[in-house]
């Protein structure tokens, strides 16, 4: 049994999210979706409303106060986004609607203007779509080529695989910091490191990670990484892509408008400094002040604190969930090596036979092929039912959730 | 929805799928998902003088588009094309003797809209807004 750490007041966070009082079912809500969203806190919820009761604007270029108070809100966010995940400069910093839109603004504005036919785009088995179907679009425009490192039986990445796939002709280096499927904390420091070595880009996908777990950019030395704010207690329709200076400022624009332009004449246009090269038109300014009021919220729990508490109670819920006849968990058996998220079938109930059962019982939780169809092709599975923690779940709700699952087996007389 | 939905009657269907398989001889052979959730349904029919002569399904998925599908299939046998055009939400409804709910019953329809799309196959017709939008 992992000890008691103690790093957050759980009963104390639960006040912060009026979500939690709601029952569903008659039962009280065991919320275990959080890799697909998580709830909002109150001070998110508030930092929303009081834009738009107070000083709602459009933002940069109104010569007026609400104007002003709107964009210094605005970029006041942008900074401390870039705090959070330690960039260098605040420009590194593009707001988009979510992950995927990041990882399609790379994949089409640097994609289109650095890879050719014959180069190569390495990506893993264990990438959500978002991080796959991009490069199949540019691979299909440029004739380069895509491939995919498998996972060993733990879920972690072969990585032979990635030694022998990542070469010269490797223009890009597409991976998942940690897995929305299997949970695995992937190497991305040493696969960074291979990358450069071969000269190629390495782009993060820290849509799992960024929300559960300290992320810094500079560290991990990555080019690119991409992450959605409605993952980590903000609004959905916000997201972030942070990319080295270096490469934005070369990079032609993904989508043009207004915002976007120095100038504009009727035969030619120039572009705007980045960040704001990259954010045509009327940007998610609620969304952003939203991920703005989240991220403050993050750091007065204290995002490490966040991490321990969830690998207490993924591993808790590891053990509890091996005592359940016919269980079987995918991904790697160590706590350690996983962010929060734990996905499983039970006998031969389908994945989503079981999330109806649960759901009767107050618990959400998601089933189906988790936008990995690769992935489950590779395990050699239709689909798989998955929990997933926050820093307001609880080991009581992993009980309730075991419970559930006993009831499920029962019902379908396992 | 109430878990109630799992009767013995779903249960069996799943685990002991009849007419589950290959038809030899098909005359037409029709797959399709639901891309929400993955299930997939193919149904293989043999017609005769206008009729379902005889019929096989195969498919991943939940219990509820399985035996959905495997009892749609024992109704349709020695129906004729146009019985079979004319089934609905209703009697799949019927068959399962539950009510899935709003979320689960594109589950439910998945085999029926393959058992049509396969019959307006066969008669080269082409297929209605309401087969379409059955899933």
């Amino acid at each position: 049994m992992v000890q008691k750490l103690d790093t957050i007041n759980t009963s104390k966070i639960r006040e912060d999210f009026p979500i939690l009082k709601r029952q569903v079912n008659g039962k009280p809500l065991v919320y275990f979706d959080n890799a697909a969203t998580s709830q909002k806190p109150t001070a998110v919820i508030e930092a929303i409303a009081s834009y738009y009761k107070n000083y709602n604007a459009n933002i940069h270029r109104g010569i007026h106060k609400l104007a002003e108070e709107a964009t210094l809100a605005y970029e006041d966010a942008r900074e401390k986004s870039a705090k959070f995940v330690n960039a260098g400069y605040p420009e590194e910093i593009i707001f988009v609607r979510n992950a995927t839109e990041g990882i399609n603004l790379v994949a089409n504005s640097w994609g289109r203007t650095n890879v050719g036919k014959g180069d190569k785009i390495v990506i893993t088995i264990m990438e959500h779509h978002s991080n796959i179907v991009p490069w199949q679009l540019l691979a299909q425009q440029t004739g380069a080529q895509i491939e995919f490192i498998e996972i060993t039986d733990d879920g972690m990445l072969r990585q032979d695989q990635l030694e022998r796939a990542i070469d010269n002709s490797t223009k890009i280096v597409a991976v998942t910091h940690a897995s929305n499927v299997l949970g695995t904390i992937n190497p991305v420091n040493t696969i960074g490191k291979l990358a450069h070595r071969h000269g190629a880009l390495f782009l993060v996908d820290a849509a799992q990670s960024v929300p559960h777990m300290k992320v810094d950019v500079r560290d991990i030395d990555c080019d690119f990484m991409v992450f959605s704010g409605h993952k980590m207690m903000s609004p959905t329709g916000i997201g972030v892509l942070y990319g080295k200076r270096e490469h934005l400022e070369r990079m032609p624009p993904f989508l043009g408008g207004g915002e976007m332009i120095k100038e504009v004449h009727t035969t030619n246009a120039s572009w705007n400094d980045i960040p704001y090269k990259f954010e045509a038109g009327t940007p998610d300014i609620a969304g952003v002040i939203g991920l703005g009021a989240a991220i403050d919220y993050l750091n007065r729990l204290g995002i490490e604190n966040i991490h321990v508490h969830e690998q207490q109670i993924t591993g808790y819920a590891l053990s509890k969930i091996s005592t359940v006849e016919g269980v079987k968990v995918y991904g790697p058996k160590s706590p350690k090596d996983r962010v929060g998220v734990i996905s499983f079938n039970l006998g031969d109930i389908h994945a989503h036979d079981l999330a109806s059962i649960l759901d009767e019982e107050g618990i959400a939780i998601r089933s189906g092929h988790h936008c990995a169809q690769p992935l489950m092709e590779f395990i050699g599975v239709p689909a798989m039912s998955r929990i997933s923690f926050y820093a307001y779940n609880t080991e009581e709700e992993v009980d309730v959730f075991t419970e559930a699952l006993g009831k499920a087996g029962r019902l379908f007389k396992l | 929805m109430s878990s109630d939905i799992y009767k013995d009657i779903i249960l069996d269907y799943y685990r002991h799928p009849r007419n589950f398989g290959d038809l030899p001889n098909a005359d037409i052979r029709v797959k399709d998902a639901n891309p929400l959730c993955g299930d997939v349904i193919e149904m293989q029919l043999k017609v005769q003088d206008g009729k379902v002569e005889d019929i096989r399904f195969k498919g991943k998925g939940c219990a509820i588009s399985q035996a959905s599908a495997s009892m749609l299939t024992e109704t349709v046998k020695g129906k004729t094309l146009d019985e079979t055009k004319a089934l609905g939400k209703q009697d799949v409804l019927n068959l399962l003797g539950i009510d899935p709910g709003p979320t689960r019953i594109k589950c439910a329809l998945l085999g029926l809209k393959v058992m049509k799309l396969a019959v307006y196959g066969f008669l080269g017709q082409s297929v209605t807004d309401e087969v379409k939008q059955l899933v």
